[in-house]
């Protein structure tokens, strides 16, 4: 473990160091940016620019390679790549406006041959004189070695632009993915918000082509976002918190692959955004699996507990073991089912409750407050003390349980 | 139906009155020839309207009329094949910030990471603008447009916890804090509780009585002559507009609805001819 251990604390020398400091910056630039996709339903649209790219890198290796320059200058390919995957976006915009085809069905035309084409342009490549080492695959699954301090410079800048771009324009951003028919009749031009959303995507898409490569980028914006949404309701806090677990694993992620030959980077830092995503779906406060679960026993077990009283007010016996046991637990019924003092106590005050509330479902004027009723809610937290009053009036003396 | 030709005489002749000049004063919102199509078929056609200032209008005809879609197309959620919208006679680009909006409810996904309060929030974005507070004097203001419905005690909840009523509520909150002079509701009762009805009536009423203009898309006819002081009645084109105690009336309902409209039903409306 210690080759992991130098790495996470940057200790494994000045090229890993800027790897994960640099896949770090490109995590959080991306968590934050894809908060917006993922609210505005585009998580795979972007999928469909990333997977655009590989086209744009391979012609622009090739052009540089036929002007007698160095193919694989990382500016250049960049360049190349932005291009072909802002075309692929506006050919799917087209496909939308221009044809019957639905969003999925463009995204996936266009995300198949765009890469097709990217493919067989590799292949030529391969072919090439100078292509034999070119080394482009690396964009496909992404890789930090020989990464050079400009190369993290290029993500430090980019992710900056792709943040700023973001946290700018962060309301109307909101209002967009929330209900874009209000922004429009408020005065927004949605569809050029939209642009400088997918704009900043693109941003990101680009500069993590060389870290985590272009199959996976779209993991990348998206996972944060997700696992950011289990833990907040404000998008506000979304956009911080997603950018939090995209750094935390790139950074990570990068050092990881750092300490074991061969391992791939882009695989290894999506993986450890899926961890924090599949922790944050079990063990989220509210909105995780474990706390839906809790919430939910806990509801069965209220009702159980209010449908064994009103058994026992009414003098019926109670069948299911649940109830049975709950109500044993709670010393309101003996072992052999009888009702204790206590038990027939808290049936009395059910039953009176359930009486109240039909005598104010029969005369209270406002559905809105009687509409709350539903078996478990105490008429107490629904009308005055003064209210509650009228309703006793109107069902006589209370009435003792018998045993 | 023998009648026919006689009641689109009729009908004719009150949207040749309605138009300008019915009312006093000048229209909030106008609109000349206006088209809308969803691929080949027009949604709504060849509309001329005139909303008075200062009333409250309901839009009523049968599913598919055209209704709400008559609404977006004068703010230009959806395009407009052909006419012009102008808002107190000035071109909609220019008098966007005098209008607020209110959106079906059913239009968004509630699952959405917002508060009540953020969601009132929204409809300052546009004055606060991009970097402006939202804390403070705003922030108040926000709440005071959530008293103003009802929904004070529930600024901080999820805005996914809300029944039905509640979100339609907070959607009108949105609109007030867009502080407007014209307010633009598509179907605000429906599937809503009665409590949450009056709320919104009381609400609308309070607007009318501070000079705002109000026009809902409405579905419920039973209530048209209760809440609305004037009618557009649309079945893709204009059928009546006017006053309700003109325009609101057996003939032009049958009109507008046809055979979709019984004549046993048309009996039990509180038509505005057979009230005194």
């Amino acid at each position: 473990m210690t080759p992991l251990l130098d790495a996470l604390f940057l200790q494994a020398g000045h090229n890993a160091a800027l790897v994960a400091i640099g896949a770090g910056l490109l995590g959080y630039a991306s968590g934050a940016t894809g908060t917006f996709l993922f609210l505005r339903k585009r998580a795979l649209l972007s999928d469909a620019a990333a997977h655009a790219t590989l086209p744009g890198v391979a012609l622009a290796f090739i052009v540089m390679v036929a002007l007698g320059g160095d193919g694989r200058n990382l500016a250049g390919l960049l360049l190349g790549s932005a291009i072909t995957a802002a075309i692929g976006l506006v050919t799917v915009q087209w496909i939308v406006a221009h044809t019957r085809l639905t969003e999925d069905a463009a995204i996936g035309a266009v995300l198949g041959v765009f890469f097709g084409v990217g493919v067989v342009l590799l292949t030529v490549i391969q072919t090439m004189s100078s292509g034999r080492q070119a080394g482009l695959e690396d964009f496909l699954l992404g890789s930090t070695a020989g990464m050079l301090r400009q190369d993290a410079l290029v993500i430090a800048a980019g992710g900056a632009l792709a943040l700023a771009l973001t946290w700018a324009l962060r309301r109307p951003m909101t209002l967009v993915s929330f209900d874009a028919d209000f922004a429009t009749a408020a005065g927004y031009r949605v569809s050029r918000i939209d642009l400088m959303m997918m704009l900043a995507a693109l941003v990101v898409t680009v500069i993590g082509l060389k870290v985590v490569g272009l199959v996976l980028i779209v993991a990348l914006l998206i996972i944060p976002p997700v696992a950011a949404r289990f833990w907040t309701e404000s998008v506000g806090r979304m956009i911080w918190i997603a950018g939090a677990i995209g750094g935390i694993s790139g950074y990570a992620g990068a050092a990881v692959s750092a300490s074991a030959p061969n391992l791939p980077t882009g695989p290894i830092i999506v993986l450890m955004a899926a961890g924090v995503f599949v922790a944050s779906l079990l063990f989220a406060p509210v909105r995780g699996v474990a706390a839906a679960f809790i919430r939910q026993r806990r509801f069965k077990a209220r009702v159980h507990h209010r449908q064994g009283l009103l058994a026992i007010a009414r003098q019926e016996p109670i069948r299911e073991t649940f109830t049975l046991r709950l109500l044993q637990r709670e010393n309101l019924i003996r072992a052999d089912g009888v009702p204790t003092e206590a038990g027939r106590a808290a049936a009395a005050k059910v039953s009176r409750d359930e009486r109240r509330w039909d005598i104010a479902r029969r005369i209270h004027q406002d559905a809105g407050l009687t509409g709350r009723y539903d078996g478990l809610t105490p008429i107490e937290d629904v009308f005055t003390a003064d209210e509650i009053q009228e309703f006793d009036r109107r069902i006589g003396p209370p009435v003792a349980v018998e045993g | 139906m023998t009648g026919t030709a006689g009641t689109k005489d009729v009908v004719a002749a009150r949207i040749g009155s309605g138009h300008r000049g019915a009312s006093s004063g000048e229209a909030a919102l106008s609109v000349r020839g206006l088209t809308v199509s969803y691929a080949e078929k027009p949604a709504v056609f060849s509309v001329d309207a005139a909303f008075a200032a200062g009333a409250m209008t309901a839009i009523i005809g049968p599913n598919g009329a055209g209704k709400s879609t008559l609404l977006k197309a004068c703010l230009g959620i959806v395009p407009r094949l052909s006419g012009e919208v102008e808002l107190f006679g000035q071109p909609l680009e220019k008098a966007r910030h005098r209008i607020a909006y209110v959106p079906q409810r059913a239009s968004v996904d509630w699952d959405f990471p917002a508060t009540v309060l953020d969601l009132v929030k929204m409809g300052l974005f546009r004055s606060v603008g991009l970097f402006g507070r939202l804390r403070g004097e705003p922030e108040a203001r926000a709440r005071a447009c959530l008293e103003r419905v009802g929904m004070a005690g529930f600024a901080d909840r999820q805005i996914g916890q809300l029944s039905g009523g509640q979100q339609q509520r907070v959607f009108l909150a949105r609109a007030l804090a867009q502080g407007a002079d014209l307010y633009l509701l598509d179907e605000p009762f429906a599937g809503v509780d009665a409590a949450t009805e009056r709320a919104i009536v009381d609400v609308l009423r309070t607007l009318k009585s501070e000079g705002k203009t109000v026009i809902a898309v409405h579905h419920d006819l039973a209530t048209v002559t209760e809440y609305f002081d004037r009618v557009f009645m649309i079945n893709v084109s204009p059928v009546a507009e006017g006053p309700v105690a003109e325009a609101f009336t057996a003939e032009t309902l049958m009109a507008a609805y046809g055979g979709r409209l019984a004549a046993t039903h048309v009996d039990e409306l509180a038509l505005a001819g057979t009230r005194v």
